[in-house]
């Protein structure tokens, strides 16, 4: 195969192919990518695909004829791998790309932070297309009830949740109880978020009467899905408190509730507080359940124990598939894709704050 | 003094520790009855659904041939997304575990797991604003080309809102799932194997083969159930980009159903005997998805058991 043996190269790599061959395989792949594309009409998605299986395809026959079939296959293994990571990246990119082009016009909308949607009607939005007025109605209900909802629902879990955790981790001993426990926890975070809401509806609705639709319910639902992640983290967490602190307290005649909450806590609360907040990260962008169990509402509601409530989510949900006017849709469009963009934010602050609590409150090791 | 009141109040830190202790049973034991009440009240909710006369439920056939198309319809939006997210979300796992640069590894792992960040009513949003539109062209492709294949009979849905582009968006929301879990049954794969299999010559696709995907098995396939689990109950994604019909085999065109959408979509303005059909429309969710979730879990604690590796 190495018949001609021009340069000098040595024993060790020979029949391997240079550290430069991908860039030219890649160089030449975009460059023939580019010459297909412009035959058959050029769009940068298709550029990139056609290059990338005619890169995949050189490198691997090029290996292929140089190195054997045992190195090409690693080559395309490697291409497939790679290629797979790229594709994923590619609805993040999107979703979020798409987010900030649709959602920035209704974000800074004047009022769109500060007014509800109530007496927003139909005939502002058909105004507001035909003779270009401002587009009226804002998120400020929907993100008071998201609020609200939240924050009751992370009330009744984080007590639940971390409780249990401290019962698994200082109590259990791996008691039946203890095992069914993490058995049922581990299923529970698989239940889907409809069901969660149905359960709290169905609840509710046996308990106070058919139709019962609030914003507790929706907590309910909420703290549904919402303890099982806060039990897994703080288990984790808990777990790893070492063994030695413990000890040292019950050597000093320290009772075990006390060191639970004086010694083992504080150790682990850095970890605690950051899988709470991504636990409220997770449920914050839950529609389905509060589309069940809240209704949704067009004014403020700071009841959370009476009357339909509107939140972030069903917000975007009903205004994409119920525009406010049926025959002009924009300004619906519009106000939905800046509710996502806010809620968006939302969450990915919440997902920041759990990784900035992490790492500051981190505890000191001695060492 | 606080440190006196440690060690001396005897009667009082008994107390406590029998109120703490129980405290933390029952907050267990309220987890375990919550479980069983989503069950019970789902039950007792739906039985007059079951036993209501046929005619009164929607479609006038009784219950059963009310929910049977849209149980299939859920199976058929479930596997489309598992057939496209298993294949990628491994490869993401493989080079995020073995392939990627040790520094960039966790940081990757972050970009990824941002996927499972994002709430699902935006990428309800995003699937029927942008991906349907996008996605149109290469259905009518299909239609033209491989239309005498059953599942892509044309005419193509001019809206792109069918269930395979569902199906796409479920997968991008399952794809985080199996990839996370994957990736640390990939990361547990023992060194000494991984060295042993490079020593003897073999390359990294060689290694990844004889040591790691062996090793993985488990883990993968549990992955994948609870992917299955998460895509069977997923709401907001089918009912913003499906343009819900009867059952249909072509899945290009508009049409069938899934449970979690029918719910979502009917529920709020439901009354009467329908809120009971819907109820126990979610009580046959439940049960599909908690029979997933229990093997997919009964994998991972058996593999965990008998792993002798490490």
């Amino acid at each position: 195969m190495t018949a001609t043996v021009v340069r000098k190269r040595s024993a060790l790599t020979k029949g391997q192919l240079p550290k430069f061959a991908p860039y030219i395989v890649l160089a030449v792949a975009l460059i023939v990518g580019a010459a297909i594309l412009a035959l058959i009409g050029f769009n940068a998605f298709g550029w990139g695909l056609v290059s990338a299986i005619l890169f995949a395809v050189g490198l691997v026959s090029w290996s292929g004829a140089v190195e054997g079939a045992r190195k090409a296959k690693d080559k395309l293994a490697t291409c497939l791998v790679v290629g797979s990571f790229l594709i994923a990246l590619l609805p993040l990119i999107s979703v979020i790309f798409t987010v900030l082009v649709n959602g920035i016009p209704g974000l800074i909308t004047p009022g769109f932070l500060g007014t509800s949607m109530n007496g927003v009607t139909g005939a502002f939005d058909n105004k507001a297309v035909e003779e270009g007025a401002p587009v009226l109605g804002g998120i400020y209900h929907a993100l008071m009830g998201t609020l609200q909802i939240t924050l009751l629902a992370t009330v009744i879990s984080v007590p639940v949740g971390l409780l249990t955790s401290i019962y698994l981790v200082e109590y259990g001993n791996d008691r039946p109880l203890a095992r069914a426990i993490t058995f049922f926890v581990d299923v529970m975070t698989g239940i889907p978020s409809i069901v969660a809401g149905l359960f709290a509806a169905a609840f509710f609705f046996a308990i106070v009467g058919p139709g019962t639709k609030t914003g507790a319910v929706a907590a309910v639902a909420l703290s549904v899905l919402m303890i099982p992640v806060v039990v897994r983290s703080s288990e984790e967490m808990l777990k790893i408190v070492p063994n030695e602190l413990r000890e040292a307290s019950y050597a000093l005649g320290v009772r075990k509730w006390r060191t639970i909450t004086k010694v083992v806590i504080p150790t682990a609360i850095s970890g605690i507080a950051s899988g709470v907040t991504l636990a409220i990260a997770r449920v914050i962008g839950e529609t389905a359940p509060i589309l069940v169990t809240a209704g949704f509402a067009t004014t403020i509601n700071n009841n959370v124990f009476g009357g339909w409530m509107a939140s972030l989510p069903t917000f975007i949900y009903t205004q994409i598939l119920n525009p406010t006017s049926p025959s002009n849709p924009e300004p619906s469009d519009q106000r939905a894709w800046g509710a996502a963009l806010v809620l968006i934010i939302l969450v990915m602050l919440l997902n920041l704050g759990a990784r900035l609590i992490a790492r500051l409150f981190a505890p000191k090791t001695g060492r | 003094m606080t440190t006196n009141s440690l060690t001396t109040s005897q009667g009082a830190g008994r107390a406590g520790d029998k109120v703490f202790s129980g405290a933390a049973m029952a907050a267990g034991c309220l987890i375990l009855a919550v479980l069983f009440g989503v069950a019970l009240f789902l039950v007792v909710q739906a039985i007059p659904a079951l036993t209501a006369p046929a005619e009164d439920i929607q479609g006038g056939n009784g219950f059963f041939a009310y929910i049977a198309p849209i149980v299939v319809g859920t199976l058929i939006a479930a596997v489309i997304a598992l057939v496209i997210a298993t294949p990628v979300a491994i490869g993401v796992a493989l080079f995020i575990s073995h392939y990627a640069p040790r520094r960039l590894a966790s940081g990757l792992g972050y970009v990824v797991d941002l996927l499972a960040a994002i709430p699902s009513v935006v990428y309800g949003a995003w699937g029927a604003a942008f991906l349907a539109k996008e996605i149109s062209p290469a259905y009518d492709w299909l239609a033209t080309y491989l239309g005498w294949i059953p599942i892509f009979e044309g005419p193509a849905s001019a809206t792109g809102k069918t269930i395979l582009t569902a199906g796409i968006v479920l997968s991008v929301m399952v794809l985080p799932i199996i990839t996370s879990l994957s990736r640390e049954i990939f990361l547990q794969t023992p060194k000494l194997h991984e060295e042993a299999a490079l020593a003897l010559g073999a390359t990294r696709w060689e290694m990844i083969e004889m040591a790691v995907l062996p090793f993985g098995r488990p883990g993968i396939i549990s992955a994948i159930m609870l992917g299955l689990g998460r895509a069977l109950g997923e709401t907001m994604a089918v009912a913003l980009v499906l343009s819900s019909g009867v059952l249909t085999a072509s899945l290009i065109q508009s049409g069938n159903q899934t449970i979690a959408a029918e719910i979502a979509l009917n529920f709020p303005e439901a009354s009467g005997i329908k809120v009971n059909t819907l109820i126990a429309a979610g009580l046959v969710l439940f049960v599909i998805t908690l029979g997933v979730n229990m093997i997919a879990r009964w994998i991972i604690t058996r593999h965990k058991e008998f792993s002798g590796a490490n």
